[in-house]
């Protein structure tokens, strides 16, 4: 019996990883997901293009899981690449220790340059270094006395001049007021500008050449569409910027701009900007932008979980526990908690050939009181228990019911499970299809006529294929919606 | 700017938009491609053979790049692919309406910020029309353009002026979107058009909006009513409006600070702001403006929904017209919400604010 369990799942491990392969035919779905998806989030087409064509190149050929479609497979690679291209993670502001720093900011007008100025000044003085701002935005009315207002708020030193019209002579002028003040950090704030007007690119110029500053920071609005492209190549090719932060990321704006801003410059993406307040920034994180850009979370989780659960050195480890004859119920317990995320278990035995179903019968396994029992009543086992359930007489059952608070024939149960599961996915994965029928009526009519209920969910419910309560499925999308949430924050 | 005015001076198109449509569009069922469609197909094919057999040169190339990292490659290769122009799209002679051309259709659509939807539903009504015969750039760019400015006449219109002064204006919009400089500009217009304009200063959350506001009143001359920074926006509205009613203002501007459309109870306070000004003039807001920057993609549907729906906005600016972005969410905008562009802002200065004009942004978008 425990040797079938062990062949059993094994197999079905095996044959979850599938034998399909992606290919340019089975991809084209999920390219167009992707390309949609992507464009609809504000990623210039032309890198979108490129971006998919080189991910579906790369994809080509890759195993298709047994348990995933094509495009899940391939939306899951997707994301991993957009992962990669939006980093690697780099939110260090280079601040020379001892020596003053400067920092030059640039970008289109309203992106968030001057809120942007006074965060960093936040981020600098946590860091017990003394920041300094100098307004050389002299275009916008009051932008001056709006980083004045900013630099009383968070005692920060603010160096402006009335009336001064050349931006170039106010920094060099702010520099040295900055140096006699002992600033640590200076922060440049210059005028929002078109990127094609080029007597006003010029100017920047001017400055970044005669200021030298040591970091260039471009600021980028969250909500930029197609255009990014044109502005953070301009940007980039008059003053080769050292780093990106993208702003009011707070909002619903997919910021797919940031893909484009990446792609154009190469250059780290710095902080993204997530409110009004001073403390609204913060550090860069490619997984979570990736996923806010893609919004195709669920295919990925689910892609994920999949990839997870088959990952090839757990199974490899499996693999060698059962070889040497040492798989054990708490090694049931350990598979069966791995296959616990809500729906994704029911998920992958329903795609399993011949495993429909005995999904089935397993369906409320899903639940997750079920499975909290399952794995109380393991864990209440001695390991020598776990390892040889025929030890387990009246008293140790009695025992382990105690310690996890349930009846004693709901051990048995248990065990009488275990015991019952090993054939049917032997059969199900190896047997031919007239022998699975009969091993599930079998098994049907063996379970149907157990008076107790084993594990109070392994039951079979006739042909409704229904497995959760309206209340059950809501916990689970709201659980999914948190997982959600808590990505796209990240 | 100087870059908006150019534009338009150069795209008076050989073939006028109006009478190009009128004939093109009934001569193109599906009957007429297989008449004359497919003699010009074979024409067509050495060209396009040719084509192809550029492309897969460049696919070898990237294959080269995956082995040494593909995302490197493909950061360095993405800066030669953005010099693609509509004219790209036709050699003299035209081109075969094929797949190709119109993923490249596409693409010129997308890249005006139109959306995904809007771009394949012109994509995909002039591969109805065209599809397998041999056109002419101004042909379909005529046909779009037509297309475009149609949707967005539907929904036209001028800033409203109440029959019974004072006419209230209340702007809106997110951070940054260009609402300040927008109001000073029109009520500059305002002003030299000879009316008494009074502006309210209702920004009183960012810091030196007021000032920014109040200096500009001072360049346009005409009246402001400010309060102290962190004042309540109501409480500014509500003296504006005596103010303007008292003293008989033609027009009253409110400036509000920006806001992002997902935050709820800042949308709320702009209903609140409503409320204020119907207990002085019943029948105000006269109009609603939601001041949109012309850099900004898809996000501005959902601040058009947004807004909308808690502000009630009856027409759109569309600022920063004068950059290199084309502003085509509008066109979704319109079609979905029905709000019509009033002004367009093409420039920082007082007098950089023009009124709508569907032709012109329509002949604009492909330029
Ligand atoms: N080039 C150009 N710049 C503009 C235009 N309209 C506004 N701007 C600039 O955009 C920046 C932001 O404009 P504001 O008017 O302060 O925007 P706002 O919506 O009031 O901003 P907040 O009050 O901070 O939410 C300023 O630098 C303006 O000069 C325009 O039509 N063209
Ligand atoms: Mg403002």
């Amino acid at each position: 019996m425990f040797q079938s369990l062990q062949d059993g799942l094994l197999s079905a491990f095996k044959s979850l990883q599938g034998k399909g392969k992606l290919t340019e035919a089975n991809m084209r779905d999920g390219i167009a997901m992707v390309e949609r998806s992507l464009v609809e989030a504000d990623v210039n087409i032309d890198v979108v293009r490129k971006f998919v064509a080189d991910v579906s190149e790369a994809a080509e050929g890759r195993r298709v899981l047994l348990s995933l479609r094509p495009h899940e497979e391939f939306i899951k690679i997707v994301f991993e690449e957009l992962v990669n291209l939006l980093g690697p993670v780099d939110n260090a502001l280079a601040l020379r220790r001892g020596e003053m720093t400067t920092i030059m900011m640039c970008g289109l007008q309203g992106a968030g340059k001057t809120t942007t100025c006074g965060k960093l000044a936040v981020v600098i003085k946590e860091q017990k270094l003394k920041p300094f701002l100098i307004a050389a935005d002299l275009q916008r009315p009051a932008a001056i006395e709006q980083l004045h207002v900013l630099g009383k708020q968070l005692g920060v030193g603010v160096f402006s001049k009335e009336g001064a019209t050349d931006p170039v002579s106010v920094c060099r002028e702010g520099i040295a007021a900055a140096k006699s003040a002992h600033a640590d950090v200076v922060i440049l704030d210059t005028a929002g500008r078109l990127a094609i007007d080029a007597e006003l690119m010029e100017q920047l110029k001017q400055i970044d050449r005669q200021i030298n500053p040591n970091q260039v920071l471009l600021v980028v609005d969250g909500m930029t569409g197609q255009d990014a492209v044109n502005s953070a190549k301009a940007f980039n090719d008059a003053l080769s910027l050292d780093g990106v932060i993208m702003t009011k990321l707070d909002g619903d704006a997919r910021g797919g701009a940031l893909l484009s801003v990446k792609a154009v410059t190469s250059v780290p993406i710095k902080f993204i900007g997530t409110g009004e307040h001073m403390d609204a920034l913060e550090p860069f994180r490619p997984e979570g932008m990736a996923s806010r850009i893609l919004s195709m979370g669920d295919i990925v989780e689910v892609a994920r979980e999949a990839h997870r659960m088959i990952d090839e050195r757990e199974r490899k480890a499996i693999e060698e526990r059962m070889s040497k004859g040492v798989f054990t119920l708490g090694d049931f317990r350990d598979m069966m908690q791995k296959l616990r995320k809500p729906g994704l278990m029911t998920k992958m035995l329903s795609l399993m050939p011949g495993m429909g179903e005995l999904s089935k019968i397993m369906g409320n396994v899903d639940n997750e009181k079920e499975m909290s029992r399952l794995t109380g009543i393991v864990d209440s086992m001695t390991p020598n228990e776990r390892r040889n359930p025929k030890l387990i007489d009246t008293s140790r059952r009695n025992r382990i019911a105690a310690g996890c608070g349930v009846q004693p024939n709901q051990v048995s149960d248990l065990i009488k499970q275990f015991d019952m599961i090993g054939p049917m996915l032997q059969m199900a994965t190896a047997g031919s299809t007239s022998d699975k029928m009969k091993m599930l009526q079998q098994m049907q009519g063996m379970m149907a006529n157990d008076p107790f209920n084993p594990l109070g969910g392994m039951k079979i419910k006739g042909n409704t294929g229904k497995r959760l309560t309206p209340k059950e499925r809501e916990k689970l999308l709201k659980e999914r919606e948190k997982l959600l949430r808590k990505k796209k924050r990240g | 700017m100087v870059f908006w005015r150019k534009k338009r001076a150069d795209t008076s198109e050989p073939t006028h938009p109006q009478s190009a449509s009128t004939e093109t569009v009934p001569t193109n069922r599906v009957a007429d491609d297989s008449k004359n469609g497919p003699s010009e197909a074979k024409g067509e094919s050495p060209q396009q053979d040719g084509r192809a057999g550029s492309n897969s040169a460049e696919s070898t190339d990237s294959t080269h790049a995956k082995k040494v990292g593909w995302f490197r490659g493909f950061l360095k290769k993405t800066n030669d692919v953005f010099n693609t122009d509509i004219r790209d799209l036709w050699k003299s002679e035209g081109r075969l309406v094929d797949d190709e051309f119109l993923s490249d259709l596409y693409a010129i659509l997308v890249r005006t910020d139109m959306g995904p939807s809007m771009a394949t539903s012109i994509r995909d009504s002039i591969r109805d029309q065209y599809r397998g015969r041999k056109v002419q750039q101004s042909e379909i760019l005529a046909v779009i353009r037509e297309r475009v400015a149609q949707s967005l006449k539907d929904r036209g219109g001028s800033l409203k002026l109440a029959a019974e002064k004072p006419t209230v204006i209340l702007v809106v919009g997110v951070n940054g979107s260009g609402k300040t400089t927008s109001i000073a500009k029109l009520a500059n217009r305002l002003t030299k058009s000879g009316r008494r304009v009074l502006l309210a200063a209702g920004d009183t959350f960012r810091a030196a909006a007021v000032e920014q506001l109040r200096i500009w009143s001072e360049r346009i001359g005409c009246d402001i009513v400010t309060a102290d920074s962190g004042a309540d926006p109501g409480s500014v509205a509500f003296r504006a409006m005596q103010r303007a009613v008292d003293e008989s203002f033609d027009v009253c501007i409110i400036d509000t600070a920006g806001r992002l459309q997902t935050q709820s109870h800042l949308m709320q306070q702009l209903e609140k702001i409503k409320r204020v000004l119907q207990k002085k003039v019943p029948d105000a807001p006269h109009e609603v403006l939601l001041v949109l920057d012309a850099t900004a993609g898809q996000n501005a549907i959902s601040q058009a929904k947004g807004f909308s729906e808690a502000a009630g906005c009856t027409g759109i600016v569309l600022a920063k017209l004068d950059g290199s972005a084309k502003g085509g969410v509008i066109i979704p905008i319109a079609e979905q919400f029905g709000l019509p562009v009033k002004f367009i802002g093409v420039g920082e200065k007082l007098d950089d604010l023009e009124e709508f004009s569907p032709d012109e942004f329509a002949a604009a978008l492909f330029s």
